[in-house]
């Protein structure tokens, strides 16, 4: 069987790679931006001198051919659904028995005056990258539109090159429409701590031309401020990538409509990635979820479903991290921004503002349901263990040590979490288990 | 050699301004350090007295911190890899293979042409005679090569592990870490042994235990300890609970971290001096292929060549001693078969190596004890059939100055800080073996949070592939880890953890935690 995986990020090269585990199925990938497999989310490092484009990349060369994984690099243009055939930009056609469309996604643009001009840009390929190099030469002030994770990550670019950067964020503070109230201001304080420009409640009026079609300056809506710049990077979320099949047969609403199986409408054809909308998410889920780990079970899932072994997609417990700066951030299962009706969070932060822990849990059942943490690292399996088995939140604060995955000798914090909750509740709990590989492991396994 | 660069990544602000005026001047402190080492090395008069001694190495280290602090702590705590590669030193640039070729060139001199330093037995001169004067305070007696060499050596550790210590002040474990090299460096391998000297017992440094310390089994060394008394007899004690009891417990209990960048002092220089070089290791399969080849050839030749020296001199003592030459060569018997059996009963060690490699174990493991045992029974002089001294001789230009000195550390530019480490070093090979077999050590890998964004693989000093394995979700449980902490450090997600736990000791690397559908 001939199977065709356009897009090379990280779902069709899972897609692919589980393909080969279970099959002898011909595969070809296609993609018209990288010749490898690289990973998106490490662009930022490049720019920022911390790796090469090689070091980004997770397989060698001699890896697709070992694995008999054809790599084509080729854009796509058309697909004709009904006789399995894809249409090259180059001219060139592509028959398949049946085709995974791992599309990816492309930056939100909100019809702002101006959003087309040159150096004006969102960062999600490895082309826009390339472009932001490009106006990064000699560039004295850049503008970054929007508050999100790719927003703080261009002002984090940037600012390693030492070049002063604006952050004109929507919201009240950083990423309050994700981070709940506290987590966020300890993040906004963090951005101001690096001397960004952190501009909050502030939306985009125009991006204005400087005379020959490129950015001068941008407008604030609010002050009506003229902001100078050389530089915009578009950061306000992301779309699926599904343009150039918007006139075709494939239903498409905001991405390709996906079954439970990831199937589309079409017969033989999957979408999986930023590019499919469920039909039918779990409850609490959102229908596109582009996230890097998600885009991976789905590869998983379809390359299952493709080869005989029909599998219902589960994202099982939601987790996702990032980076802001020098803070890493953790979530596991469910924190809203803000607290829903019958749940209650226990939150503790260090003196220092770098180290936070929430723990959400039911009000009258008192189970975890999720875990959010700001530079400090938790033992993800320890935690879904907890949340998935409906733990007591006394009992996970008496053994919040086996959930630590701090680097050794990291100073502990677990006493004044625990303080904290009996102060707020009036108990007296106290820890019953230490720091201990040994006694996760037989946690893990109870 | 250099790097091809991706063309469209054409650096846009090619020289941004990394270095500041305190940097600047900072550098110039620095360098008048250097400049003075430089005119005491071409004998310049004026500058032979142990003020300037002094002068220079103050210059040196203040330089190097005073340009350290400005880099580090004006920012905030955090990982501070902005512009490594586009940093000509840190990019195998122009600077970069100066560099290399200075310190190349000096190991050069230092090994073969110690003259050159101005070394003398009629009286030093030039760079030797420079450090004359320290060397009366500690030990009393006129400065050698690697008086000079162990002085520059214990410096540098000392001064860029400050630098280190501030790189990286947001974690403890690296700051721990650092800090115990520099103890070790300082103390162990420095004054120790020098005061010893002084008190007129053998030269001994505690903690470097063979076979990275080679000679130790000489018999000049062996005839050293014996002849100073009850210390001198402990000392041999020591050296030898270290190799087989001391080591081998820490190495189970923490994985050879303990040695490699706690303890060791080649660790230690590529630790902190080395490290603005650590992401040029090759992460190729190739480059691990050879990785195996090369570090199991040398223990063996280390092995080999101790046997062999050890069989001759119990010839020339042949009474008076528990260990005579029957003994030893059942002891040798006993070791090899001992090792064959274990690669080919116990399954952990089975399983833990290829076929191929089983069977070399096997055809070695029975091959040395009957050529020992051939040379034994004829009454050859010799054990494995060549002539100790040569095979002696041998080693020690080859892999004690030629491969550890001059490829080790002249080529930190050009190959990264743990060349020697990596390939060549028979101790990393032996507490490698045990770290793979038997140790509580590995690198868990936290679920299914990795991005394969290829930091770890990147700053990993040993060239491991680290995000194989965490892009798996499988802990990472590598003979060639040293346990320096880096990857996990760097990792923008938090996925790596280095634990110690004896619960799962034999599958360790079992789980597969990325994998969604079971």
């Amino acid at each position: 069987m001939k199977i065709a995986i356009i897009g090379n990020g990280i779902s069709g090269i899972t897609a692919a790679r589980w393909i080969r585990k279970l099959s002898d199925h011909s595969i070809d990938v296609i993609s018209s931006e990288s010749d490898y497999f690289f990973s998106r989310t490490a662009l930022m490092y490049i720019y920022m001198g911390h790796m090469r484009l090689k070091d980004t990349q997770p397989y060698e060369e001699y890896f697709w051919e070992k694995n008999r994984i054809n790599l084509i690099n080729e854009h796509v243009s058309r697909i004709d659904f009904e006789s399995k055939k894809l249409e090259f930009k180059s001219g060139g056609e592509h028959a398949y028995d049946k085709l995974i469309l791992a599309l990816g996604s492309a930056s939100n643009k909100f019809g702002w005056p101006g959003q087309d001009l040159k150096a004006v840009h969102g960062l999600y390929s490895l082309q826009d990258l390339e472009l932001m190099e490009k106006y990064s030469e000699g560039l004295e002030k850049a503008v970054v539109v929007g508050g999100g994770l790719i927003g703080i990550e261009m002002a984090e670019m940037f600012h390693s090159r030492k070049i002063p950067v604006t952050m004109l964020v929507r919201e009240s503070s950083y990423w309050n429409n994700v981070l709940p109230q506290d987590e966020a201001e300890i993040i906004s304080q963090h951005i101001l701590d690096h001397n960004i420009d952190l501009r909050l409640g502030g939306n985009l009026e125009a991006i204005l031309d400087d005379g020959t079609g490129k950015v001068g300056a941008v407008k604030v809506k609010e002050t009506g401020e003229r902001i100078e710049c050389g530089f915009v990077g578009l950061t306000a979320g992301v779309h699926p990538n599904v343009a150039f099949l918007k006139d075709s047969i494939l239903e498409i609403d905001k991405g390709i409509v996906v079954d439970e199986y990831l199937k589309t409408n079409m017969e033989d054809v999957y979408a999986i990635g930023d590019c499919a909308q469920l039909a039918s998410p779990n409850p609490g889920r959102r229908s596109i979820e582009a996230v890097w780990y998600t885009g991976r079970m789905m590869g998983e899932t379809v390359a299952h479903s493709i080869c005989n072994n029909p599998q219902k997609y589960d994202p099982g417990i939601w987790f996702n991290s990032a980076k802001f700066l020098d803070i890493e951030y953790q979530v596991y299962g469910d924190v809203p921004p803000e607290l829903p009706e019958a749940t209650q969070s226990l939150f503790w932060k260090s003196e220092d503002n770098q180290h936070s822990i929430r723990l959400n849990y039911h009000a009258i059942n008192k189970n975890l349901t999720g875990v959010n943490l700001l530079g400090i690292r938790f033992r993800q399996e320890v935690c879904e263990k907890w949340i998935r088995e409906k733990t007591h939140i006394e009992d996970v604060l008496k053994d919040i040590c086996l959930a630590d995955f701090n680097p050794e000798f990291f100073r502990t914090y677990e006493q004044s979490l625990l303080q904290q909750y009996n102060h707020q509740t009036g108990q007296g709990i106290e820890l019953r288990s230490k720091r201990s590989l040994n006694q996760v492991i037989s946690f893990l396994k109870s | 050699m250099a790097e091809k660069v991706y063309k469209s990544m054409s650096f846009a602000n090619p020289h941004p301004p990394f270095t500041d005026g305190v940097q600047k001047l900072a550098a110039a402190i620095g360098g008048v350090g250097l400049l003075l080492l430089g005119l005491a090395l071409l004998n310049i008069k004026q500058v032979q007295n142990a003020t300037m001694l002094w002068v220079s190495l103050s210059l040196l280290a203040s330089g190097t911190i005073i340009f350290s602090a400005r880099a580090y702590l004006t920012k905030s705590a955090g990982i501070k890899n902005d512009g490594v590669w586009f940093n000509n030193l840190t990019n195998r640039g122009l600077w970069a293979w100066v560099l290399g070729i200075i310190i190349t060139g000096f190991y050069v001199l230092l090994y073969w042409f110690p003259s050159l330093l101005g070394l003398n037995s009629d009286g030093n001169t030039g760079l030797v005679h420079f450090f004359d004067p320290l060397s009366m305070a500690l030990k009393g007696e006129v400065a050698s090569q690697w008086f000079v060499y162990g002085t520059l050596y214990t410096l540098a550790i000392l001064i860029f592990g400050i630098k280190f210590i501030w790189k990286y002040r947001h974690n403890k474990y690296q700051i721990v870490r650092t800090i115990s090299v520099m103890f070790f460096q300082l103390g162990f391998a420095f004054l120790i042994p020098e005061l010893l000297i002084r008190l007129n017992y053998p030269y001994n440094d505690f903690k470097n235990m063979w076979p990275l310390n080679y000679y130790f089994f000489d018999e000049w060394s062996i005839k050293g300890f014996l002849s100073s008394g009850n210390f001198g007899l402990l000392m041999l004690l020591f050296g030898i609970a270290m190799i087989f009891i001391i080591s081998p417990i820490l190495t189970y209990y923490f994985g050879k971290r303990w040695y490699c960048s706690w303890v060791c002092g080649c660790g230690g220089l590529a630790e902190t001096a080395g490290d603005p070089f650590r992401h040029l290791s090759d992460k190729s399969l190739k480059a691990w292929q050879i990785e195996r080849w090369m570090i199991h050839l040398v223990l063996l030749f280390a092995v080999v060549m101790t046997t062999g020296v050890i069989f001759s001199f119990l010839h020339n003592n042949p009474n008076g001693y528990w260990m005579n030459k029957g003994l030893f060569v059942a002891l040798i018997a006993g070791l090899c078969l001992g090792t064959v059996a274990l690669f080919r009963f116990i399954p952990v060690f089975k399983n833990g190596v290829s076929k191929r490699v089983n069977n070399i174990i096997s055809v070695l493991g029975i091959i040395i004890p009957g050529i020992v045992y051939i040379n034994y029974a004829t009454g050859s002089g010799n054990a494995v059939f060549l002539n100790f001294y040569d095979l002696r001789k041998t080693y020690g230009f080859l892999i004690g100055a030629a491969f550890s000195g001059v490829i080790g550390v002249g080529f930190y530019p050009l190959m990264g800080s743990r060349v020697w480490c990596r390939f060549g070093c028979p101790m990393a090979a032996i507490l490698g073996l045990q770290q793979k077999f038997f140790s509580r050590f590995r690198i868990t890998t936290n679920g299914g949070q990795c991005i394969s964004c290829g930091n770890c693989s990147t700053y990993c000093e040993m060239g491991i592939d680290v995000r194989s394995y965490a892009q798996k979700g499988q802990n990472i449980v590598r003979a060639s880890c040293v346990g320096c902490g880096i990857c996990a450090a760097v990792c923008p997600r938090g996925v790596l953890r280095l634990e110690n736990g004896s619960k799962d000791i034999f599958e360790k690397t079992d789980d597969l935690r990325t994998q969604h559908i079971q």
